[in-house]
């Protein structure tokens, strides 16, 4: 991921948790696979199963592979299950003025970018696309700036440490990253100035 | 970095398990204790098996099963097809890879927040991880403990560090007296109400004060096991005497020579005077009122004596509609279907004993229905030599099987949709104890005194009336 374009899909609500992201009674499975299917289930579907009508991911109008949500995006349970379920439904960034932190992590560790984005941009990301849901938002991850397609004065720039940016561009893997200090490991556990009863 | 300078006691936990510094790297952090549970584990071992490695350190790593448990025949098969096979994968998973694990039928089984310091397994000074956003209650005993999504699972199972970026340090302080009848859950539930669902978030927060000082371990764990609620990364607590004897002569506590090194490193670790924090809140114990909360997330919280608040915005509104609440609206007398006391918030056996000196003499109200979880085997073993059990039954109160229960909607505990239960428990979310249902969180002892009433009361009233 180094650029991306996309329409957006809009969910204008603050404070949403995880458990309405990917509700708990589909934490079940034992891969990371097919969790999109329930991806905000409960406001997805009716009690009888069927889609509800007002609910955005239910309409046409609304597309992409961006994201835009209110503030506090993802509180709640550390289930990286919701960032599994965002990424299969093909969400691949989430936009929204604040994040709670596990969530966070849990998306930059599965190949989402987890935008944050002041208070004014993201209200008039939302007004933009109200009025016109063919609004493009564009991410350039190198140069750290977002923007609404058309309006390249107003650009937003956004922070990702340099690790976390450079796993995202590369497709890096964190595991790999920490077996390569494995060395270093031993040492910190040999000089460790304390040894608990573990 | 100046050995001088006062340091916060996050700051020298923390700085102590840095394997790895780098700028504008996240740090490499040594983690100590890795507990896992067979939600947020399945993933991580199918990773390990991919990459063809074994853990890194099977000795540091402790398995529970508690989120899909049934609260009821644990002897017998797990019903739900699905959550039997979580657990079973979890058996596997542990068998193959050499982790001891407490699972169903295990005497030390229980909630993975519970049975860490229950069993002396929770230590100050320590790093401890869990796949799980509750494991900030282990830093009741002054170590620093966060949860992890499952691919940190995996950086811990296959490294024993996981790359974090070090959080900023918040200390709130509790000074003065709390009015009868007012616990360590009333002050989470009041702090979070004040700084909200997110005023916690990129923090890790010390909590101070004589009030929490005077707190039992218990309630300690209480408060900590909450501060993710606010959106804190955890929360922490100065280890003490009250810490010391709650950890001697536990199973896994260090013993003999080992205890006296350990509790002399242990006191070397509270807050220096003169350490500075990123941000600072002082609250007066007397304040807090019993606090129950009213909307759908645990920020959304008042005094029992209050009503509910005028919605500040569309989710606010929302949040009362899902409810079915009014602003305006009285908390006290609100009737209420379902009472809970458990979870990894309320599930020990102070909270049990709490709880059970309330109804001793008193019945349920006809059409509660009421459930006491314990938080473990032990916490179920003791609460029955005590013979709580008895003043349970007597009450119509049922107590049952150890596991994570009526807090969320993974077992066979559930809500169901429209009624209202009060909770004990730590979140308050939509359809969080099953679809529909509507959680109002509160202390055992208001919970207690609810199901008694078969409505909202005030339990200062209560208990001076008694």
């Amino acid at each position: 991921m180094k650029y991306i374009k996309s329409t957006c899909v809009p969910l204008n609500i603050e404070n949403v948790d995880t458990d309405q992201i990917i509700p708990a009674r589909f934490l079940k499975a034992t891969t990371k696979e097919g969790f999109g299917d329930n991806l905000f289930r409960d406001w997805r579907y009716d009690k009888q199963e069927q889609p509800i009508a007002d609910f955005v991911l239910n309409q046409d109008t609304y597309k992409g592979e961006v994201l835009v949500a209110g503030k506090n995006f993802g509180c709640g349970s550390s289930r990286e299950h919701a960032a599994w379920a965002i990424g299969d439904y093909g969400f691949k960034i989430v936009v929204s003025s604040f994040f709670a932190d596990i969530f966070k992590g849990n998306a930059l560790n599965n190949g989402i970018l987890p935008l944050v984005v002041s208070e004014e941009f993201l209200a008039e990301l939302f007004a933009d696309i109200e009025a016109d849901p063919s609004t493009s938002l564009e991410v350039d991850l190198e140069t750290q700036k977002a923007w609404i397609s058309g309006k390249e004065d107003n650009k937003q720039s956004f922070e990702i440490d340099d690790y976390k940016k450079m796993c995202l561009i590369n497709g890096y893997d964190d595991i790999d990253y920490l077996l390569s200090l494995k060395d270093e490991i031993a040492k910190y556990e040999a000089n460790r100035a304390y040894t608990f009863n573990v | 970095m100046s050995n001088n300078k006062p340091r916060t006691l996050f700051e020298k936990v923390w700085d102590s398990h840095v394997v790895q510094r780098k700028e504008n790297y996240p740090d490499v952090l040594y983690i100590d204790t890795h507990f896992i549970h067979e939600v947020t584990s399945p993933q991580a071992f199918n990773g390990l098996r991919g990459r063809g490695i074994q853990l890194a350190r099977v000795d540091q790593t402790w398995g529970t099963a508690d989120h899909n448990v049934p609260t009821k025949d644990q002897h017998l098969p797990i019903k739900e097809a699905l959550s039997r096979h979580q657990v079973e994968t979890l058996t596997k998973n542990c068998d193959e890879f050499g982790v001891k694990l407490y699972g169903l039928g295990h005497p030390f089984q229980g909630i993975v927040h519970v049975i860490g310091p229950e069993l002396g397994v929770t230590q100050p000074g320590k790093t401890i991880v869990c796949g799980d956003s509750h494991t900030s209650t282990h830093g009741a005993f002054g170590s620093i403990a966060f949860g992890i999504g499952t691919s940190q699972v995996e950086q811990v199972m296959s490294s024993q560090c996981t790359l974090q970026n070090k959080p900023k340090a918040m200390r709130i302080v509790v000074d003065g007296e709390l009015q009868e009848g007012v616990s360590a859950k009333d002050i989470v539930l009041y702090i979070i109400s004040k700084l909200s669902a997110s005023g916690g978030t990129g923090y890790f927060i010390e909590f101070a004060g004589s009030a929490i000082r005077n707190l039992s371990m218990e309630g300690r764990m209480t408060v900590c096991n909450m501060s993710i609620e606010m959106g804190a990364r955890g929360g922490i607590i100065a280890p003490d005497q009250t810490t010391f004897d709650y950890l001697e002569g536990r199973e896994f506590s260090p013993k003999g020579e080992e205890w006296e090194k350990s509790v002399a490193y242990w006191s070397s670790l509270p807050t220096d005077e003169g350490a500075t924090f990123d941000a600072e809140f002082v609250y007066n114990a007397a304040d807090i009122a019993p606090m129950v909360t009213y909307g759908t997330n645990p920020g959304m919280g008042v005094g029992v004596d209050s009503s509910v608040p005028t919605p500040e915005s569309e989710s606010d509104k929302k949040a009362l509609e899902y409810m079915g609440l009014e602003e305006g609206e009285s908390l006290i007398g609100k009737p209420i279907d379902y009472v809970f006391i458990g979870s990894c918030t309320n599930a020990r056996i102070e909270d049990l004993r709490a709880v059970a000196e309330f109804v001793k003499g008193k019945k349920k109200a006809d059409g509660v229905n009421v459930w006491i979880v314990p938080g473990s085997k032990q916490v179920e073993k003791q609460a029955i030599a005590e013979g709580l059990d008895k003043v349970y039954a007597e009450a119509g109160f049922e107590l049952r099987e150890p596991g994570c229960s009526a807090c969320l909607g993974m077992n066979e505990d559930k809500v169901p949709a429209g009624l209202y239960c009060i909770s004990t428990s730590n979140r308050n979310f939509e359809g969080r104890q099953g679809p529909g249902a509507r959680t109002l969180l509160a202390s055992p002892l208001t919970a207690a005194a609810a199901a008694v009433n078969g409505h909202i009361v005030d339990i200062r009233k209560e208990l001076t009336t008694a």
